[in-house]
């Protein structure tokens, strides 16, 4: 144990690998369930001028997810949290739907634009009330954003006038189910977020800045980071990977349904960045963390589906996962466990 | 000065909460014809019993500084296993309700454990709790299960007669609730050491109370409320079903919060969150008289509360004496 956290103070690489060894233990052991559930589970194959196979439509359903979890990991690494996403979702799936459902079937692309833009305006906007009410005016973040998550299902149900609004513009459903170059679009989306989002941390000061919010805010404060913009426009970012949920979902499945579209993704999201290795107290992310995350959620989900339990079971499985992954980042934890070994030891 | 600051952020809050009450009661009255009848008050507990054990449970959890985002799914699992042990296991109610209950507590206990003695945030300890405890009322069945129990149907039709009205045997459980958490909060030593663990808890610790056994017995406390409320929602409802209580957490939270309880912990009453439950309860009864406006009206004036509420807090706590140091 000793050698071990030596030779990762020696090289600061190791512990970022390190943290995505349970992640990738995880995502491996539930492949292996997965192959032996149904056996062409690990076979990717090329139909319709697309990659096909299961794992692509696992990397593909994981889209909306990935994303969500990148801009909640943000959000978490300067010490917040926001349980808005999932009703930001489907506030976003509402606009869109009803800005299309209102220019009719035949619309032209202009059309398909005014609602991608007016649902991450709108999606924008939500997370910039969230920022404003942590930021600007002190809340906690837990409840600041339980006050968007509690209306916002309103406010979706408002939109779409208490319907599952059905879309019919055919051009609106690439985004979910379209492909780029053979691949999901949705997934190079997610993949497109994900590459802006690792530049923007690793090839300016951004990285730095959140890490120092996080670790201290008062002293990034003094040190003259300028915490506070900082973490609003993590809060508006936040909101902005939900609002492209929102979309890729609600063209999956070519509807709104205010009830239900995103429903329990908060705690999928917090999850994902949890099983990354992000601490949920904040100081630090990893981003190839969080993204295998949502990977191993949604292979949990799709194995608990092919694998013939009740489809929500996965709840209970999600809540050990949650206990486990908590109780490995806990320090009174590993205490208790490091002592158990050294008596066995003795 | 300090004093009267410290007495305005304890009292303000529940007296904004008592005159939005009225305020709110006399708009009914002036716009509906019987909304001033008797009966009509009497459903808003009949009808919020559940939300109110529950929020009773919750108050004592935020008072330490927690929270505990389980108490829906909890209440859900515990209506689903009351419905499968007497339903389809021919198990008696003298012994399911009991055993339910501790299920309840027990799911209290491990969230109280993991937080205290692990030292892990209370909102995802109980975020995880309550995807475990849905998943597991999900594993017991994911049909709704109709209670036809001849016990449970005799309570469940029973009425407590008033003179001025009925109440159901919940409503009747509810108001020993707050009468027992009040008690609690005010004439116990766990009571006390919750006020001092949520005002600040390095000086309870050192004043040599009890505080890892009082942060683990609130947790204690709210899933045994959790199941209370459960076994008041079985016969409410008549069934047992996984999907009960779904958004319950928040309109706890909610009740609380509007009750002038602080989140930061070490100020509120129970019977603030009396008052935030009825709130509640009033603004969905204006809205069912109404008739027009539609059900998710309420979550969003609820919202709007809680934002209200919490701003308010804020403030008060920049004026008052925490604030001033800064």
């Amino acid at each position: 144990m000793t050698g071990a956290s030596e030779a990762t103070s020696r090289r600061a690489d190791h512990a970022g690998l390190r943290q995505l060894l349970a992640p990738l233990v995880a995502l491996l052991a539930l492949a292996i369930v997965g192959t032996l559930t149904s056996p062409g589970f690990l076979s990717i194959g090329w139909r319709d001028g697309h990659l096909s196979g299961q794992l692509i439509d696992v990397l593909n359903r994981a889209a909306p997810l990935m994303l969500v979890s990148l801009g909640m990991m943000m959000v978490i690494a300067v010490r917040g949290i926001d349980i808005s996403v999932g009703a930001v979702v489907a506030i976003a799936a509402a606009v869109a739907a009803s800005i299309i459902g209102a220019a009719g079937k035949d619309a032209g692309a202009g059309a398909l634009f005014a609602a991608i833009a007016g649902a991450l305006g709108v999606a924008a906007l939500c997370g910039a009330w969230n920022g404003l009410l942590v930021v600007g005016a002190g809340m906690q973040p837990i409840v600041a954003t339980l006050i968007l998550m509690i209306a916002g299902r309103g406010v979706a149900q408002l939109i779409t006038g208490g319907q599952i609004i059905t879309v019919y513009h055919a051009p609106y459903s690439y985004l979910g189910n379209g492909h780029l170059f053979g691949i999901p679009f949705a997934l190079v989306l997610a993949l497109l977020v994900t590459v802006a989002l690792v530049l923007a941390l690793a090839r300016t000061a951004l990285g730095l800045f959140v890490r120092a919010i996080g670790m201290n805010p008062l002293a990034a404060h003094v040190a003259g980071v300028r915490a506070r913009p900082i973490a609003f426009g993590l809060y508006v970012f936040c909101g902005l990977t939900a609002g492209v949920a929102g979309l890729i979902t609600s063209s999956n499945v070519m509807s709104a349904d205010g009830n239900n579209a995103g429903q329990l993704l908060e705690l999928d999201a917090i999850l994902a960045v949890a099983l990354g290795g992000t601490p949920l107290n904040g100081g630090r992310y990893s981003v190839a963390g969080t993204l295998l995350g949502a990977l191993v959620i949604q292979l949990l989900t799709t194995v608990i589906y092919s694998s013939g339990l009740p489809p929500q079971a996965n709840l209970a499985f999600k809540a050990l996962l949650v206990f486990a992954a908590m109780l490995l980042q806990s320090a009174a934890f590993r205490d208790l466990l490091r002592r158990a070994g050294g008596t066995r030891r003795a | 000065m300090n004093l009267r600051r410290h007495l305005d952020a304890r009292l303000l809050p529940l007296a904004i909460t008592i005159a939005l009450f009225i305020a709110l009661v006399a708009a009914g009255a002036i716009r509906y014809e019987h909304f001033l009848a008797p009966q009509v008050f009497l459903n808003l507990l009949v009808d919020n019993a559940f939300l109110c054990i529950v929020a009773v449970g919750m108050t004592f959890v935020i008072l330490t500084g927690g929270i505990d985002l389980s108490v829906g799914a909890v209440m859900a699992l515990t209506t689903m296993l009351s419905a499968s042990l007497v339903e389809r296991h021919g198990v008696s109610p003298l012994v399911a309700i009991p055993l339910v209950l501790a299920v309840g507590a027990l799911f209290g206990l491990l969230h109280g454990v993991l937080i205290q003695r692990f030292g892990l945030q209370p909102f995802i300890v109980t975020l995880a709790g309550m995807f475990l405890a849905r998943g597991l009322a999900f594993l017991i069945s994911t049909e709704s299960i109709s209670v036809t129990h001849a016990v449970y149907q005799q309570l469940a039709a029973a009425r407590l007669p008033l003179g001025i009205g009925s109440i159901s045997v919940g409503a009747a459980v509810a108001c020993m609730v707050v009468a027992a958490g009040i008690w609690l909060a005010h004439a116990t030593s766990f009571g006390r050491t919750v006020y001092a663990v949520g005002g600040d808890e390095a000086a309870a610790r050192l004043m040599g109370l009890r505080v890892d056994r009082t942060l683990v017995g609130v947790y204690v406390l709210s899933g045994f409320c959790a199941a209370l409320g459960g076994v008041v929602m079985t016969l409410y409802m008549l069934s047992g079903y996984s999907l009960h209580g779904s958004g319950l957490e928040l309109d706890a939270i909610a009740a609380v919060v509007i009750g002038g309880t602080l989140l930061r912990g070490g100020i509120g009453y129970v019977a603030g969150t009396f008052v935030g439950v009825l709130i509640l309860g009033v603004i969905q009864t204006l809205i069912v008289f109404d008739g027009t406006l539609s059900s998710w009206w309420t979550r969003i004036v609820a919202g709007a509360l809680l934002l209200a509420f919490c701003l308010l807090q804020r403030f008060l706590e920049a004026r008052g004496p925490g604030g001033a140091r800064h």
